[in-house]
């Protein structure tokens, strides 16, 4: 229960940021605002500083004061708190969407496999071996070099490079096999179960079979398997962003933030520390949400292992 | 006291607290075990037959259970003992066979092994010795070459032939008492029998006592001196072998053996009592089997309790002559 | 068992032609991208690109092309990168691998020891606060991203902390074992930590739950109608039926690391494996680094499956038959 109130506050507080965030951070997150300059406790500062060495400048530090700079400025000179709630929206998008997508091709192939056996079972079963037997990182790396800088076009369909549509699809292909294989499984033993066999007996359409008993029984795992998926997905999608082949700018995610925050991670550490919280954060509830949702419909359900 | 009983159950109450309720699997069992008596336990699928036997020897693994009254082994308490110092009666002085075979042995160990784990946890035997000791259980055990049967695994064995390694393995200790749970309703007919044999050719070479749970009359009638028949957790009746098979007293007694139509043969199943088995969810304040009996009477919303003559024992509010005269019409 | 060896190898290979196939698509056939210009490199000149095209057939049919690449990078191996001129992919790779594998196996033994040791702690005191707590560190350890993690570390040995508790710890970088082995451990010890936690975290609560299932089995109830005691059923036999399933697991992610899973870990230790190859790669688009790299992680992942496979089947005896 606290996990699911802290997911929705996540959700709320960045998916409203366009809303609010303006107001507070004065500044746009996405344009750089180097020679900017702050109002803070009677005092005018630069948002980016030229260091007391000498040497080179360093970004503004967390102000704490929520309505400038609360978390400080990136080497751009942009709100990190700012940057933060919109960069949760990107990466919440990309979660929930790849993890929608993922679960749906994956019903639709475990269904498939497990329901018809025969070609269908082989053709999707060694479709599922070869990507599974693929180390998922460099899959997703391999096809995000290929689109991701240069966007791809099928027959009517253009994606446009770095459209957030990329990562999104790239992260739901990868991930299909981890929820196809174990629906798979639920699939075949369900088949056997007499309630199955009678309504296969009574001459129901194979369409009908699977909509009217086979989905109802396979839906809570799937429903135990969404939040595991939507965390997985997140720590992808940064990994990549983090990578610089996820998110591209002027789009970010907390992948990409953390990215920005590495080369000031000895001076600015929170840039690159708050980001990865959020991730922490959000990651962990989903999952603590996953175990619920477990607990509640599927004690049985087992994604990897028994996760 | 020169018979003093070997297991005295008193007044057991096994309660899972569940989501729907609290759920009364036993409620009041009581019975005796003599030295070298057979007890048999019948009573339909759910009646609380493996969950009184497994409390007795605390195996029961659920957070949400709830066991009182009182199990003497030889004289001492043992429902509350802790797991360790249950070990040495488990397996040392009480066996136990389980009801599905299948699933009984631990499948990434050889027979062997695992016969000879029990053996080495009760004695000090060597490894060495363990393992010739359960090529000669084997052996007796009906495995035919067991010298080379005890270096295979679990899953290269029928089920008749697991079920002779648990036996064989349940024996090892010569414990004093064999608890028995349904050792052959998951094996076929000729095996059951053979199964059935050896029990009782292994009862009277080790001198154990035995309590048999079954869902067969014919079992009952083959194997046991004294038989206790359980309806939703409660005893319905408990005497001799004789007096309950000749002259049932409960009602629901009369039912399962009505579904026996001949004593001898074994093979019939306890099936065709009208009406279903109550809920052990909601069971009835009076008795537990008034909702299917057919002589019930407006006392029976109270709760009868176990009464007779002598040893023969049971709870139901009919009077004697009542019984007479429904019997002799019956039987005609 | 030979025959199921021979036969989990051969299933191996074919898999592993089927992967060449998939990267030689995904880097040759992807729809709308010229593959020589990406080869090529960034503004690469126009004669570079037609050595490209030689080079590679690319004006030839699809199989042709195909079987020129495997040429070039398992029987010539000469395959050649053209952002650094003239260096040789292949043997870079052969001479990162011992990193990442130094890398990966030690981690391996932190987390098979910490994760083990917790999922078995946390099943034996289901019920007691010992149980959610081990739970509940598991959790926080998957939700980490491992590079951040690296991070924190970083940040606090090698900045916040490091001029007092952590100044021991050398700054980034790789010691071969063989020039000093104390070094060395010191080098990966923090890689080492990072890498596990996550795993450790998985493992843990995978044999949990496996743990708790097998003490319901049937076999342990025997167990205990046997008179053995709760540790010699919990090790004895929950954790020797639960070990098959941890064991595929652990093939599964020790492959997947080899074989280039663990490059976020190396790129934050600045350790100069497979993965950082590949990461270099990535930021130069160094596209014949990058393939090999994908298709040497794929061996290695294909090949710890098949292991797996035949341990598996040592694990469990109900296998070896089939
Ligand atoms: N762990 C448990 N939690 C809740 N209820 C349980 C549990 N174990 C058993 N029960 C319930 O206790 C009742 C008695 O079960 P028990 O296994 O003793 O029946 P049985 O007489 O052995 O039946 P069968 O002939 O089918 O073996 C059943 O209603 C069962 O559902
Ligand atoms: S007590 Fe009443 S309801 Fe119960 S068995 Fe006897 S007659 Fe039937
Ligand atoms: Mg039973």
């Amino acid at each position: 229960m606290g996990a699911l109130g802290v997911l929705i506050f996540i959700v709320l507080i960045c998916l409203c940021a366009p809303l609010y965030a303006h107001y507070w951070a004065h500044v746009n997150p996405f344009s750089s605002n180097i020679s900017g300059r702050i109002f803070i406790n009677g005092h005018w500062r630069s948002v980016i500083q030229s260091n007391s060495t000498g040497y080179g400048e360093s970004p503004i530090g967390p102000t704490w004061h929520i309505n400038n700079y609360f978390l400080g400025a990136d080497s751009q000179g942009r709100d990190v708190f700012a940057r933060l709630l919109y960069g949760g929206r990107d990466s919440l998008l990309i979660g929930t969407a790849s993890a929608l997508i993922c679960v749906f091709f994956a019903t639709i192939s475990g269904l498939a496999a497990g329901y018809f056996g025969g070609v269908i079972d082989w053709i999707v079963s060694r479709m599922l071996d070869i990507t599974w037997a693929f180390p998922v990182y460099l899959l997703a790396i391999s096809l995000s070099v290929i689109l991701v800088t240069a966007g791809f076009s099928v027959g009517p369909i253009h994606v446009q490079a770095g459209s957030l549509l990329l990562p999104i699809i790239i992260i739901a292909l990868i991930y299909v096999p981890y929820v196809a294989r174990p629906l798979r499984g639920i699939v075949m033993t369900l088949k056997e179960r007499e309630f199955i066999q009678a309504a296969i007996g009574s001459g129901a359409s194979d369409w009908r079979i699977l909509r009217k008993e086979i989905l109802p029984n396979v839906a809570p795992s799937i429903i135990v398997f969404f939040p595991l998926m939507v965390a997985f997905n997140m720590l992808t999608e940064s990994a990549l962003s983090f990578l610089g082949v996820g998110v591209q700018p002027p789009n970010a995610s907390w992948g990409t933030i953390i990215n920005d925050g590495l080369e000031l991670l000895y001076t600015r550490p929170w840039v690159a520390m708050a980001p990865g919280l959020m991730i922490v954060i959000t990651a962990g509830a989903l999952n603590l949400l996953g175990d619920g949702f477990r607990d509640a419909f599927d004690p049985k359900a087992k994604l990897r292992g028994s996760i | 006291m020169p018979d003093s009983p070997i297991l005295s159950v008193q007044d057991l109450q096994v309660t899972f607290a569940t989501r729907q309720g609290p759920l009364r699997a036993v409620d009041g069992l009581s019975f005796d075990v003599a030295p070298k008596e057979v007890v048999g336990i019948v009573g339909e699928s759910g009646s609380g037959k493996s969950v009184s036997m497994y409390s007795v020897l605390g195996l029961v693994r659920d957070a949400n259970v709830q066991i009182n009254g009182s199990v003497k082994f030889q004289g001492r308490e043992i429902l509350g003992l802790s797991d360790q110092e249950m070990q040495p009666i488990r397996g040392g002085e009480i066996g136990m066979i389980f009801q599905d075979p299948m699933t009984a042995l631990t499948p990434v160990y050889t027979v062997g092994w695992q016969i000879a784990e029990q053996l080495r946890a009760h004695s000090g035997m060597t490894k060495q010795q363990a393992r010739e000791r359960a090529i000669e259980l084997l052996g007796e055990v009906g495995i035919p070459d067991p010298r080379k049967r005890v270096d295979r695994y679990p899953h290269e064995f029928s089920g008749g032939m697991r079920q002779r390694v648990v036996i064989a393995m349940a024996l090892s200790c010569n414990p004093k008492l064999l608890i028995a749970d349904e050792p052959t309703t998951a094996l076929d007919v000729t095996t059951q029998a053979q199964i059935l044999d050896l029990m009782l050719k292994l009862q009277d070479s080790y001198n154990s006592s035995i309590v048999i749970i079954t869902h067969d009359m014919g079992v009952i009638a083959e194997m046991a001196h004294k038989v206790v028949v359980m309806y939703a957790g409660r005893p319905a009746e408990i005497g001799p072998e004789i007096d309950v098979v000749r002259n049932p007293r409960h009602p629901y007694t009369w039912g399962l053996l009505g579904a026996v139509p001949r004593v001898e043969s074994r093979n019939d199943r306890l099936t065709t009592i009208p009406g279903n088995a109550v809920s052990p969810l909601d069971i009835p304040e009076g008795c537990a089997f008034a909702d299917r009996c057919e002589y019930r009477m407006d006392i029976c919303t109270k709760r009868p309790q176990l009464k007779g003559t002598n040893s023969h024992l049971d709870a139901c509010w009919l009077s004697d002559e009542q019984r007479l005269t429904i019997r002799s019409k019956a039987v005609r | 068992m030979l025959s199921f060896s021979l036969r989990r190898i051969l299933s191996a290979v074919l898999v592993l032609f089927a992967i060449s196939i998939a990267v030689f698509l995904i880097f040759f056939a992807t729809p709308g991208v010229d593959p020589a210009a990406r080869i090529a490199g960034r503004s690469a000149s126009p004669a570079t690109l037609a050595h490209v095209r030689a080079a590679f057939g690319l004006n030839r049919p699809i199989f042709i092309r195909y079987l020129l690449m495997m040429d070039h990078l398992f029987i010539k191996r000469d395959l050649t990168s053209y952002v650094n001129v003239g260096l040789k992919v292949v043997p870079q790779v052969l001479k990162a691998a011992p990193i990442t594998l130094a890398l990966v196996s030690g981690a391996a033994v932190i987390w098979l020891v910490v994760g083990i040791f917790g999922g078995i702690i946390a099943a034996a005191n289901r019920g007691k606060f010992i149980d959610p707590l081990v739970m509940f560190i598991g959790i926080a350890a998957v939700s980490v991203p491992a590079y951040w993690l690296g991070e924190v570390v970083n940040l606090i040995t090698q900045s916040r902390l490091h001029s007092s508790l952590f100044s021991w710890v050398p700054s980034g970088g790789y010691t071969p074992f063989t020039q000093n082995p104390w070094q060395w451990a010191l080098h990966l010890l923090f890689p080492w930590l990072t890498l596990a936690a996550l795993y450790a975290g998985i493992y843990a609560r995978v044999l949990r739950a496996e743990l708790v299932n097998a003490m319901n089995e049937d076999y342990v109830r025997t167990a205990r109608a046997k008179g053995l005691s709760e540790r010699r059923i919990l090790i004895r036999h929950a954790l020797r039926c639960s070990l098959v399933s941890i064991v595929s697991l652990f093939g599964l992610d020790f492959g997947a690391l080899i074989g280039g899973a663990a490059l976020l870990t190396e790129v934050v230790f600045g350790l100069q494996g497979v993965g950082m190859l590949t990461y270099t790669a990535l930021q130069n688009l160094d596209l014949p680094v990058i393939m090999a790299c994908v298709l040497y992680g794929s061996f290695f992942v294909v090949l710890a499956n098949a292991v797996v496979d035949i341990l598996y089947a040592f694990l469990d005896p109900r296998v070896r038959v089939a």
